[in-house]
């Protein structure tokens, strides 16, 4: 496609990223056929062809409207049209970029910009996040409607493995908001970790991964927290870790994505480089095992898999779960339209609830096609949405497996 | 933008205050239904022909059949053009706006009403997805033939509009031989339904002409076809051969030896390599051309065609012959022709996909002056097409940030089609004219058949405000076109009174 950048942003690194991107589009419409809000609204505005042009325009030196922050609010950057896009189109990097400058520009009013202040400030805290939700445990039937249901009963979590002499070891990220909305998911994941002989080694610094000020047009505060995250872990990937396991894709995703995001910072390019060299999906190093493993004595065995965005379209890595889970004996049930997305999409369940639930409505039909027992995710933020409004148990499948 | 005016004075002459308009509307259609604010027009000013830009007055986008009536009747009164638009993958600018009218797109109507196993029908509305009808079908053991390359976007309105053909048209037909009915609301606003339930219907065969009508006649607003249940078996092979003109000469034994394939396609190196690149369909990249071939039918028909097939290609100097060894396979060597166009844009930032059709006997021919005539404007090309019924598309590499390399594109392109044209063959297999291909057609066809093509489209639409400019050439433009191309020292149309 031909591009025009203005002068604002043409010589910028982050503009030249751009306009490379924006050439290789040639405006097929193939992305349409697969994007979740396009599906729902059938306006081009709402497509990631039309976001793209939207885009655009502002990078060509238009003034940015409300108009278009709108339709960029309701993108939630499943990247399912990278996936489609023949032509090769990083569409989720455009994305962030024509938020960002969006975002500058123009300014947010009202609880808007308080909600999405609140997000930024207490996701990425577990602590505060996890005071906040115990209050709300106790104090739910006093909590409005929409925020009540997004307070999840605390699941009782096994024990962590105790510190292990194993030769072998990993780093972990344990997550914002994870630790406290799913306690068992973590300990889970070092358990099985230590029964194959490899130690998690524990970084309790590092908690948020920085997509939240990313996707919410704060790259700034995203790098700062890359940066950190990077330090503490550094000590360790020298000490030789062979890999740092994020256990929720959402996550991986970014972790992955690091070594691109500070590509020009000279302190931490290739330190953030080595780091998206290390990241991993539990699914990357389990696979290797898969002998090992079973599953667990009480898991349902009719199970629907619900492969997040992020691990099929960011991390590509779909197909890999249900391919393992059905190789040791869990009988996994068909969903159709499994590459659209859930609705979850990190903060988009809070900020645009009414898309969210078209969505999780059509993604629960589809799961339970083929009647299944329990419903298996790779993400915290899936988990979350669809265990809201499912009426069979959504589960990490980490906790669904065991080592035999 | 394209060297020529999109759109001749005697196109533009719909200067209409649309402001009354835009309240009336806002009275009917829903809050987000009525686009006017420049930013959300412009990311409808193109469709699949980039290059080819144009903003709208409004867009609207209804959500019943009701609202449409409105909005055409609204329109109709106030003499204001209307542009039906489904999916925007039009690669003629068949649903480019118009300066001064409405664009009406139709993406919010995307429900399949019925599919029908028993009558093997699906009844849909028009912004339903090709391949959306064949997914909703396949439970049954059926499918829609028709498959453009898009038809993962494509809508259904769109195919009937330019009478879509894909891959599969050449044993199972375009989309005009798989259609039973539409139901079409005219200019006027009336709901009327064309064809029927039956394959035959009395009176004239006003269906037919609705297939490939561009968006002229009316604006579709339902659609029943017809499915077709899968084949027995199916197989599928791939050839690779070490220049173009073999390839060429294959596909026009294969069909002289009196084997009608289910699909079959081929593609050079160039196109080979990007969309290897993009499916890892295990093409051979070596291959200066392959050909995709699929056989169907029952076990022993295949067996049997396969083996003729076999012998053709390798009678034609074939190098190497795969065969799909399983489903997943034969998915694999489609899904790198199907994703071919865009695909390209890995290798070019822009390019320029023509569609011209021409007897297969003359393939080897047309193809070794294609690469002759983008030559000499310094330009590469790229085919990839549907060699069984000689539908070449060649697409045309060029750099729209490089000025004048959008220009050369367009005369290569011209070049082409007049080529198609002067060794037997038409200026479009199934891309349909749109604005893309409007000079051409003053080559194809001469004053007297476009005068009739201009009354035809009268009886519906006497105003003419469905889809001025597009599709059937003004006598005014031929004449000014003809002017610039004179071939052998003679105009096109000797019988034109010139300007």
């Amino acid at each position: 496609m031909q591009t025009h950048l203005a002068d604002f942003i043409k010589d910028s690194a982050a503009g030249q990223e751009a306009d490379a991107i924006l050439r290789k589009c040639t405006h097929c419409g193939f992305c349409l056929a697969n994007c979740p809000t396009y599906r729902l609204l059938g306006d081009e505005l709402d497509s990631p062809r039309g976001r793209i042009y939207q885009i655009k325009q502002v990078l060509e030196g238009e003034a940015p409207t409300e108009s278009i922050q709108l339709h960029l609010d309701r993108c939630l950057t499943c990247r399912a049209c990278e996936t489609t896009c023949p032509s090769g189109v990083e569409y989720g990097r455009l994305a962030d970029l024509g938020r960002e400058i969006v975002e500058e520009q123009v300014p947010r009013r009202g609880l808007q910009r308080w909600v999405r202040t609140g997000l930024r400030t207490v996701l990425p805290r577990p602590r505060l996040f996890g005071t906040l939700l115990t209050m709300g445990r106790l104090t739910r039937p006093l909590v409005p409607g929409p925020l009540r249901k997004k307070i999840r009963p605390r699941r009782p979590a096994p024990a962590w493995p105790s510190p292990s002499t194993h030769s072998r070891f990993v780093l972990m990220l344990e997550g914002c908001v994870q630790p406290a909305l799913e306690p068992p998911i973590n300990p889970q994941t070092a358990r099985l970790m230590d029964e194959l002989g490899i130690a998690v080694k524990r970084t309790t610094e590092v908690s948020c991964c920085g997509a939240i000020d990313q996707h919410l047009g704060a790259s700034e505060a995203a790098k700062a927290r890359i940066r950190s995250n990077i330090d503490a872990w550094w000590p360790h990937i020298e000490a030789g870790a062979e890999a740092i396991v994020v256990n929720a894709s959402g996550c991986g995703a970014q972790v992955k994505d690091y070594g691109h995001l500070l590509a020009d910072d000279p302190d931490y390019a290739e330190k953030a480089a080595r780091v998206t060299a290390l990241a991993i999906d539990p699914i990357e190093l389990l696979e290797r095992h898969a002998d090992q493993l079973a599953p667990a004595d009480d898991a349902p065995r009719r199970v629907a898999f619900q492969t997040p965005c992020t691990l099929q379209h960011a991390q590509k890595l779909n197909g890999r779960v249900d391919a393992l889970m059905a190789r040791i004996g869990f009988d996994m049930t068909p969903v159709p339209d499994a590459h659209i997305c859930c609705g979850s999409a990190g903060t988009y369940s809070v900020l645009q609830p009414k898309m969210a639930e078209q969505l999780r409505t059509q993604k629960l039909e589809n799961l339970n096609t083929g009647e299944p027992q329990v419903i298996a995710t790779a993400n915290i933020g899936c988990l979350t949405h669809l265990d809201e409004a499912s009426e069979i148990p959504v589960r990490h499948w980490l906790e669904l497996i065991k080592v035999a | 933008m394209p060297a020529h005016a999109l759109f001749r004075d005697e196109d533009l002459r719909f200067d209409v205050d649309v402001d009354p308009l835009i309240d009336a509307l806002r009275q009917v259609l829903p809050e987000e239904g009525l686009i006017v604010h420049e930013a959300g027009l412009r990311a409808y000013e193109c469709d699949g022909l980039a290059p080819y830009k144009q903003l709208p007055r409004l867009v609207v986008v209804p959500e019943t059949i009701e609202q449409v009536q409105t909005v055409l009747r609204l329109c109709h009164e106030a003499g204001v053009p209307v542009v039906t638009r489904g999916s925007g993958t039009s690669l003629s600018g068949g649903s480019l706006p118009h300066p001064q009218g409405v664009l009406l797109a139709m993406g919010k109507f995307n429900r399949i009403r019925e599919i029908d196993h028993h009558r093997r029908i699906a009844r849909v509305e028009p912004g339903v997805r090709n391949l959306a009808i064949t997914e909703a079908a396949a439970p049954y053991g059926l499918y829609y033939a028709p498959d453009p390359s898009s038809q993962i976007a494509c809508s259904i309105g769109g195919n009937v509009g330019e009478n879509a053909g894909g891959v599969h048209c050449l044993k199972y037909g375009l989309t005009v031989h798989n259609v039973l009915a539409v139901k079409v609301i005219t200019m006027e606003g009336e709901l009327t339904t064309i064809g029927s339930e039956s394959l035959d219907s009395p009176g004239l065969d006003l269906l037919a002409l609705m297939h490939g009508s561009e968006g002229m006649l009316g604006v579709i607003v339902e659609v029943t076809v017809k499915l077709l249940p899968n084949p027995l078996t199916k197989q599928v092979l791939m050839a690779s051969f070490a220049d173009v003109e073999s390839g060429g000469h294959a596909v026009a034994g294969l069909i002289a030896r009196g084997i009608i394939p289910g699909g079959l396609e081929m593609m050079d190196g160039a196109a080979i390599q990007a969309a290897e690149d993009f499916v890892q369909a295990g093409y051979d990249t070596d291959a200066a051309a392959i050909l995709i071939c699929e056989l169907d039918g029952s076990e022993a028909e295949v067996a049997d065609q396969l083996k003729a097939v076999d012998e053709c290609l390798r009678d034609h100097g074939a190098t190497r012959i795969q065969v799909a060894a399983d489903d997943e396979e034969k998915a694999r060597f489609w899904a790198g022709r199907k994703a071919a166009f865009p695909a390209v844009g890995r290798i070019s930032p822009d390019y320029y996909c023509m569609d011209g059709t021409i007897p297969r006997k003359q393939l080897a021919y047309v193809l070794r002056r294609i690469s002759e005539i983008s030559a000499a404007e310094a330009l590469e090309t790229v085919n990839v097409f549907h060699a069984g019924d000689g539908n070449l598309h060649p697409l045309i590499l060029f750099d729209g940030n490089q000025p004048g390399q959008l220009e050369a594109a367009e005369r290569v392109g011209s070049a082409i089609l007049q080529l198609c044209v002067e060794v037997g063959g038409t200026v479009t297999g199934e891309h349909g004219v749109g604005v893309e291909k409007i000079n051409e057609m003053c080559v194809q066809f001469a004053g007297a058949e476009i005068e009739q093509f201009h009354g035809i489209k009268a009886a519906f639409d006497e105003k003419g405000l469905l889809n001025p400019g597009k599709a059937i050439p003004t006598l005014n433009r031929c004449a000014e076109f003809g002017r610039l191309h004179v071939h052998n020292g003679e105009l096109p149309h000797p019988e034109l009174e010139r300007l």
